[in-house]
């Protein structure tokens, strides 16, 4: 028999009278591990999106509108192709890669894909009339790039890591990760899509991103399968750097006013807006949690105290003293506290992994220094809201054990 | 033993004060048992407070052997209390969570006895009070005879020089009230001293001396040598 002892087969026997407190604890603890978990996957999303696509403008049609730079040119909108002709021929300083895009629904299986048609950079170079113009050349004033040109896109996976891909013949296709796993083919595969075979020549890596369900095929033949004609629904303008970025949206609004202009950073500054809210909300949360936490377990202590007057008073006459009544209540409220953060930091990370990513569209890591300082806070928490009821434990008078209370 | 010059125990309430107990000057010698009687109300239950520690006296001193009572800190009384004195409680006041042998270990773990230790002297001292076939059993599932017997087990468990009992066969059937004042003497007649409060006239008997309270006074007492003459 220890202390210990007495807390847990006291607890066992009581149960129900910790339920209020300990609800309150996995609730609080869940919804602040599960928001500050999908805060910080958007935060850290927004952040790789910016760095990687920073320097990016996209080019839509006026009435477009768009939440997420992957799925932009997924609106239904189209602009004619002739348009890259203009950027193109415009020559802005700072334009290093263009990349028109025009996307039809598809099935792979059973799996819903994207056909997404893109102009391969190859194209660009052979085309007689725009080879005079020595665009990808022309770099801006005060460009901070050492170098101020990308890698060329060789391999497939370039439409992942550059969003444009060196050479893709009329025949050919790449598919995204999803679409991958749903076809069951290899490189060097055929696949039959909207009635014509294709050859599969590269498999994207996975994004976590709408690219995964996309199949990857030259603009020009999505353009008669669609029987759209000669349009395309998105233009991407790959520039230099940021600063070339910046000035390249006033030049292409001028350019094309007809249509929509936009940088990554006017496409995650909704969701930027969103993060800011969220960690208001989250650390909301846990103010409105603390106090109710505060609340409930002082008030499960002190009633568990009331209830036990007689056996605390029992005990102080048995030998107990003040400090180990006091670490009796104590003991209790450590394991309430330990027992339901756990739980509920289990909770929140379940929630965050499977619905928080669903609805924010962003993979979630899992941090474990946030969840571990969580359960340490919530532990302290409920432990600083016993100390109370625990010292008026400790400091009852030991005559109630004769009496009838 | 126990000393007692000028106690008194004054409560205050709604603005008067009330005297709970006032003794001149009282003696308990060592291994003397004594019972302690009076009308309700009349501070028997207080003197046995002051006994045990668990009341400070408004005025004047305790002293358990050479120990002055008041003088000491709630940890100090708790320890005191845990090594020397052990209580029987009318109502038995068993902790309904615990079997019959972690009720007898409580106090053995308060002393800081191992998990081991605490087993086995709880295992003898139920067999000492007949109660070995019932170690695993809960309050709820024994006779008010039975739990004062686990209670008096528990009582014995830090093997205590002094025994404070308030109304011990106060609730029980003729037969357990028996048993259990058979042990109490049993326990006397081993060099403890007892002190009994007792509406009980005939618990009272069995007793070496009488100290009859009223209104917080002594009121009176006989010894056994008195009733004898």
């Amino acid at each position: 028999m220890q202390l210990r002892t007495l807390v847990w087969k006291e607890l066992r026997e009581r149960p129900s009278a910790m339920l209020t407190s300990l609800m309150a604890i996995t609730l609080g603890v869940a919804s602040f591990v599960a928001l500050r978990h999908v805060t910080v996957a958007s935060e850290t999303e927004v952040g790789r999106q910016m760095q990687s696509l920073g320097a990016n403008v996209l080019i839509l049609p006026k009435g477009a509108s768009l939440q997420d730079y992957y799925s932009a040119d997924l609106h239904g909108q189209t602009l004619l192709e002739e348009e890259v002709s203009r950027i193109w021929l415009a020559n802005f300083a700072g334009v290093e890669k263009l990349s028109p895009k025009l996307c039809i629904a598809t099935k792979v299986g059973d799996q819903a894909a994207t056909l997404t048609g893109v102009l391969p950079q190859s194209e660009f170079q052979a085309k007689a009339a725009w080879r005079t113009v020595q665009l990808f050349k022309n770099k801006h004033a005060g460009c901070k790039r050492a170098a101020c040109q990308q890698p060329e896109a060789t391999t497939p996976d370039a439409l992942v890591t550059q969003r444009v891909i060196e050479k893709l013949s009329g025949n050919e296709v790449v598919l995204g990760a999803d679409v991958a796993d749903a076809a069951r083919v290899q490189p060097g595969s055929k696949l039959n899509l909207l009635g014509e075979s294709f050859t599969v020549i590269g498999l994207l890596p996975r994004t976590g991103t709408v690219d995964d369900s996309r199949v990857f095929a030259h603009l020009h033949t999505v353009q008669r399968l669609a029987n759209a004609g000669e349009v395309v629904n998105s233009i991407e303008v790959m520039a230099c750097c940021d600063d070339a970025a910046g000035q390249l949206v006033s030049q292409l609004q001028q350019l094309l006013p007809d249509s929509k202009v936009v940088t990554i950073s006017h496409i995650v500054s909704a969701q930027i807006g969103v993060n800011r809210m969220m960690g208001r909300v989250s650390f909301g949360v846990l103010l409105i949690v603390t106090l109710v936490g505060v609340a409930t377990v002082a008030s499960t202590i002190s009633a568990n105290v009331r209830e036990r007057r007689r056996e605390i008073g029992t005990l102080l006459a048995l030998g107990a003293t003040p400090g180990w009544i006091a670490r009796l209540f104590l003991y209790k409220a450590w394991l309430l506290g330990l027992f339901a953060s756990v739980i509920g930091c289990a909770i929140g990370l379940a929630v965050a992994k499977w619905w928080g990513a669903e609805w924010a569209g962003v993979p979630i890591t899992i941090l474990p220094g946030l969840s571990g300082l969580t359960v340490l806070a919530a532990v302290t928490l409920t432990l600083a809201s016993a100390y109370w009821p625990a010292r008026s434990a400790a400091k009852l008078d030991p005559c109630v054990c004769f009496r009838d209370v | 033993m126990y000393r007692l010059q000028n106690i008194s125990k004054r409560y205050k309430t709604r603005g008067h004060e009330v005297v709970a107990l006032e003794i001149d000057d009282l003696q308990i010698a060592s291994g003397e048992s004594v019972a302690v009687v009076g009308p309700s109300g009349s501070g028997k239950t207080t003197l046995l407070s002051l006994l045990g520690g668990m009341l400070t006296p408004s005025s004047g001193e305790i002293w358990l052997d050479d120990q002055p009572l008041s003088r000491q800190s709630p940890t100090a009384l708790a320890q005191l209390r845990c090594e020397r004195i052990g209580f029987v409680f009318q109502t038995f006041n068993l902790v309904p969570y615990l079997t019959a042998l972690e009720n007898v270990q409580v106090p053995l773990a308060l002393a800081g006895f191992a998990s081991s230790e605490q087993a086995a002297r709880a295992e003898k001292l139920l067999e000492r009070v007949g109660l070995a076939d019932r170690q695993h059993h809960k309050p709820s599932e024994l006779s008010t005879g039975q739990q004062q017997r686990v209670a008096l087990a528990r009582t014995l468990a830090n093997q205590p020089s002094v025994i404070l009992a308030d109304e011990p066969t106060g609730n029980l059937d003729p037969e357990s009230r028996q048993q259990v004042l058979d042990f109490l003497a049993e326990l006397h007649r081993e060099g403890r001293t007892l002190i009994v409060v007792t509406h009980d006239p005939h618990v009272a008997q069995r007793t070496q001396r009488q100290i009859l309270l009223n209104n917080g006074r002594i009121a009176g007492g006989e010894s056994a040598a008195t009733k004898a003459a």
